[in-house]
This record gives structure tokens, sequence and C-alpha cells, in this order.
């Protein structure tokens, strides 16, 4: 889940190196918590959060695979 | 659609520069076939032949594409292939493979996230814009017909009792696969209300 999301943001972003993600695992849920440069905000985030909407639209369908709870929290 | 210059010159290498300069492009951004070694030949005189390169362009777009597609794909744990077909300005990603209904997801949804996305890393740094489709064992046709055929049905329903149908919220690829195939019906006409993203097709009577 996590190698998912740093592979997705790394895509997306200008400043690939500096993205992180943190995963705090929980009994049935899992919190991935995504980091990447100041400049690089708006390009995981998007307009509306339309970005934001789609990596977590692509996180929950990894997720159900392994019968977890998923939560991206962009910070 | 790949681009490709060949060249010759008194060495491979010089070959290669000439042929990079026209493109304009990087070594790292191209392919080079070398066609004929070429020969210095004795003093540089007798039974000398001139190097020959072909130079192709990667295509960079379908390149990324599908790196970041098969990247998903892998780290999902889902056993999938993606082919790229591409036209003057859309790239079409197919998806092929087992138990790949969790990369569609209900309605389409994770479909048109992994399009969404792709397009971006597709497009980033680009200064043309490329469509971009992703498709998964052709549910995109499908679901396509299956709107065509609901619009259709409800339309009748509508005649029928004389009353709106408020269908639910869809996507504007899909709200407007429903109008356009109303759009020609002689008894109902069709209008969305609500935001994004719970925007809905009205199917109602001709006033």
């Amino acid at each position: 889940m996590k190698e998912l999301l740093e592979s997705i943001a790394k895509a997306l972003v200008d400043y690939p190196e500096e993205v992180e993600v943190k995963e705090i695992e929980g009994e049935k849920s899992l919190i991935l918590e995504l980091k990447v440069s100041k400049e690089d905000t708006g390009k995981v985030i998007g307009k509306q959060g339309r970005i934001a909407r789609a990596i977590r639209v692509l996180m929950k369908a990894a997720a159900v695979k392994e019968n977890k709870r998923v939560v991206v929290e962009i910070i | 659609m790949a681009q490709f210059v060949e060249k010759t010159g008194r060495t491979v290498e010089e070959a290669i520069a000439e042929a990079l300069e026209e493109l304009n492009a990087d070594m790292d951004k191209v392919e080079v076939e070398v066609l004929e070694e070429g020969n210095k030949g004795i003093f540089g005189l007798i039974g000398s032949k001139p190097a020959k390169v072909r130079v192709t362009l990667k295509n960079t777009a379908a390149e990324a594409g599908k790196k970041f597609i098969n990247e998903i794909i892998e780290k999902m744990n889902v056993d999938a292939t993606v082919e790229v077909e591409e036209t003057e300005d859309t790239l079409m990603f197919r998806i092929e493979g087992n138990d790949i209904g969790i990369l569609i997801g209900r309605r389409g949804e994770t479909l048109d996230a992994i399009q969404y996305l792709t397009s971006l890393v597709v497009n980033k740094g680009r200064e043309e814009y490329m469509k971009v489709v992703v498709d998964i064992e052709n549910y995109r046709k499908k679901r396509e017909q299956t709107l065509i055929n609901l619009a259709n049905r409800l339309a009748e329903r509508v005649v029928r009792y004389k009353k709106p149908i408020t269908l639910e919220p869809m996507n504007p690829y899909e709200r407007r696969i429903i109008h356009s195939s109303l759009q020609n019906n002689k008894f109902v006409e069709t209008y969305s209300i609500g935001d994004e993203p719970n925007r809905k097709v009205v199917i109602a009577l001709k006033a």
C-alpha cells in the first residue's frame, strides 16, 4: 500500500526525491501520510481536490484486496 | 508514429551526433540502430565506407503512461498487462488480465481515477495536450451500450407515465452518452441538474 502511494505521488510531482509516505497501521484501518515538496502540493491535490480524490479512489481499490480501510492524509 | 532520421557520417559517433542535432534530442531520449559500421579504409582513401545510423525518438508520452499503469498494476498485485495504441492526439491504453474488476471499481470509478492520473503523468511537461483513454477489456464500450439501452428504456417510461425521471449521478462522459442517445427523440428532452460529482441527467417530456 505504501509503495503504491509512493509510486503514484512520485510520478505526479516535480521533486520525486522529496516524496515521503508514513504508514500508521491499526487493526482495521491504515493511515498513510503523504508528504511532498511545498512546490508540489498542488500536484497531488489539484483543483478542488480532484487529484487527491483520484488518488484516494485508487488506494481504496487496493485496500479492498487487503481487507482494510485506508485513509490518505496529505500533509 | 515514432519519429526517426537516418544519417551517414565518417564514424558512427559523427552520424549519431548529426541525427541528435536534427531531432533536437538528447541521447537518453532516443534509440540508436547502427545500419553500417563504416570503414575508414586504408589511409582513409581506398575502400572507405561511411557509417550509417538510424536514430529513433523514443515515444516518451506513451512510454511514461505505460510505465505508470504497469507500476499501479504491479503494486496492487493484479495479474494484468497493458498495451498502448497511439493516434495523432490520443493515447489509448488497454489493460487485460485476470481478476481485474478491482481496477474498474463501482461504475468505473477506479478506472476513471487511473485514467485521470495517467493523463496527468503523460501530459506532465508536455506542450501539446494528449488525450488519454484507459480501457479494461472493453469496459467503456460495454458501459456505453448499457447506458444507451437504459436511456431508451427510461425515455419510454417517461412517455408512458408522463413524469420526468432523474438518473443516478454520472460523470460528464456518461451524461453525454445519455444526452446524445436521446437528442433525436421526438417525445422527450434531457438536461442535467446538481453539481459535480453529483450531477444527474433528467429525462422529461418535451414541452
